[in-house]
């Protein structure tokens, strides 16, 4: 049995399979584990953990899997803020700035607190803490280069919780001890929001339109490519510039709707995948 | 101004809200049927009882079911889509230099706003309200203030709005096409906030500052029946808008 076939063929069926396999980070940390152990144990005991591994959660709807997601990206946006702070760059910006990422890295550090407790309080098991990579931070050897750095990670976390909002439908509420109810959903969404806020802060203050309209310096980044690109003028069918009776820009048709990220896209190696290390 | 576009209510009513507010239609019989349902059912009751803002003069219901919750985002976005219309045609505008932010902040907006209303009337076709008559009358579109404050608690509310009637809608692809407005329409508040105080992007009026709640550092949101509360007090008689299904 060779477990790279059965990868390659799964892949066919699957496109997705690689993305799943390689790019969860709790996937990703289990599979050094389980492969270790694969030496030696039995191939199909093997296999059957391995793709449960990779497939758990996967599946629409569950909340364990969704919160330690969208918690994974919390821990790697607080962990940028935090260095950002720390950062010698920090003191050559403006007091107001200075207070804007230091409000922002608050919501960042309460939304990884929140989200701990959440898949805790529904039975799961809190992702292990992820790190901005240290040796890509270095590289950033400016308040304004670190800027757009916190620009794409709020861009891309307002695409990633918006990709998971379908998988939190109608799920119930929760209740939690020690912190109140929760519906899913809608706390999913008013995390969603605030990133939204925080990326229309950070690009104005980088003197970028709040809203991704597609002449901005980074907008031709990998963060507002994909399956579902920012440049999207097609709304459920329905094109903007053309279907409305009134004739719209496609600038204005791209920036009055955001769009999407996949899970295998928000953690691939040129997104936020890429940023993550030790 | 901005006093009076926000429902004096609305904070005070944010404690209380997890008792009854979680409770949704479709879950409710499955919660009928739980004994640990029976506390929460007492609270939610069986009926909407509080809509009396909004029933006598009301003119235009949004209807049931997903159709209902699109109408409602079509209400909404037809009243920011007309608000910049006229902020547009205002003094404070024309007033503007033409190579100021505030010009091509305004000009964006008023565009996206638009598109949005468009679309839903598009998308809704031969289901959609009707074209709902405005009354900005408490708005002075000649002064910077007014017009500030007013987008921003049109802004402001359609967030909390979308992201409160999230739960309402039964198909994904709906709910996808109300996450990509309101993070658009999020981006919207954050920059009004910041013309008219620097780094007030997210405030405590808006978000829930508790480091520690069950909704610490998120948006607050509002239910239909309080977002249509205040909408109606820029809405003509004829056009007063009920959402009596959306509870």
């Amino acid at each position: 049995m060779n477990f790279f076939n059965i990868i390659n063929k799964l892949s066919e069926v699957d496109p997705d399979v690689m993305g799943r396999l390689d790019t969860r980070r709790s996937v990703f940390n289990s599979l050094n584990t389980v492969s270790k152990r694969a030496a030696m144990a039995s191939a199909p005991a093997f296999l059957a953990a391995f793709f449960s591994k990779a497939y758990a959660g996967t599946s629409a709807g569950d909340p364990k899997e969704i919160f330690n997601y969208a918690l994974t990206l919390e821990y790697l946006e607080a962990d940028f803020y935090n260095k950002m702070i720390a950062s010698p760059f920090f003191a050559t910006a403006s007091a107001l700035d200075q207070a804007a990422i230091r409000q922002i890295s608050k919501h960042e550090t309460a939304h990884v607190n929140l989200l701990k407790t959440v898949v805790s309080g529904i039975g799961g098991t809190p992702v292990t803490p992820v790190t901005f990579k240290a040796a890509t931070f270095a590289s950033l050897t400016s308040f304004a280069k670190q800027l757009e750095v916190a620009q794409l990670l709020e861009d891309t976390g307002v695409r990633a919780y918006k990709g998971r909002a379908g998988d939190l439908q109608g799920i119930n509420d929760v209740t939690i001890t020690g912190v109140g109810t929760i519906n899913p959903l809608q706390a999913a969404l008013q995390i969603h929001s605030v990133e939204a806020r925080h990326a229309a802060h950070v690009r104005f203050m980088r003197g970028q339109t709040p809203w991704i309209s597609g002449n901005g310096d980074l907008d031709n980044q990998e963060h507002y490519k994909g399956a579902i690109p920012e440049s999207t003028i097609t709304q459920s069918g329905v094109n903007l510039t053309t279907g409305l009776g009134t004739p719209y820009t496609a600038t204005d048709a791209q920036a009055s709707f955001d769009e999407i990220l996949t899970v295998a896209e928000v953690l691939a190696p040129s997104r936020a995948g890429g940023l993550v290390g030790a | 101004m901005s006093d009076t576009l926000r429902p004096n209510s609305s904070d005070d009513n944010q404690g209380a809200q997890p008792l009854y507010v979680p409770i949704k239609r479709r879950s409710f019989f499955m919660y009928a049927g739980a004994t640990a349902g029976a506390t929460a059912l007492l609270l939610t009751g069986c009926k909407d009882d509080d809509d009396s803002s909004i029933d006598a003069k009301t003119t235009v219901d949004v209807g049931v079911g997903d159709v209902g919750v699109l109408n409602y985002a079509y209400a909404l976005e037809q009243l920011e889509a007309a608000f910049y219309a006229e902020v547009l045609k205002g003094g404070y505008f024309t007033g503007l230099a033409p190579a100021a932010a505030e010009r091509q902040i305004f000009a964006d907006i008023a565009l996206h706003e638009q598109i949005h209303a468009d679309f839903f009337k598009t998308a809704l076709a031969g289901n959609a309200i009707k074209a709902l008559t405005p009354n900005f009358s408490a708005i002075n579109f000649g002064d910077r203030t007014s017009v500030l404050t007013s987008a921003r608690a049109f802004e402001d509310l359609g967030v909390a709005a979308y992201n409160g009637a999230g739960r309402f809608i039964t198909d994904p692809k709906f709910l996808v096409v109300a996450g990509k407005i309101v993070s658009v329409e999020a981006r919207h508040a954050a920059i009004i906030r910041d013309l008219i105080t620097p780094n007030s992007f997210v405030a405590n009026d808006v978000i829930d500052f508790s480091t520690t709640s069950a909704t610490a550092r998120q948006e607050r949101s509002k239910l239909p029946a309080e977002v249509l509360a205040v909408a109606n007090t820029f809405l003509a008689e004829s056009s007063k808008v009920s959402a009596k299904s959306l509870v």
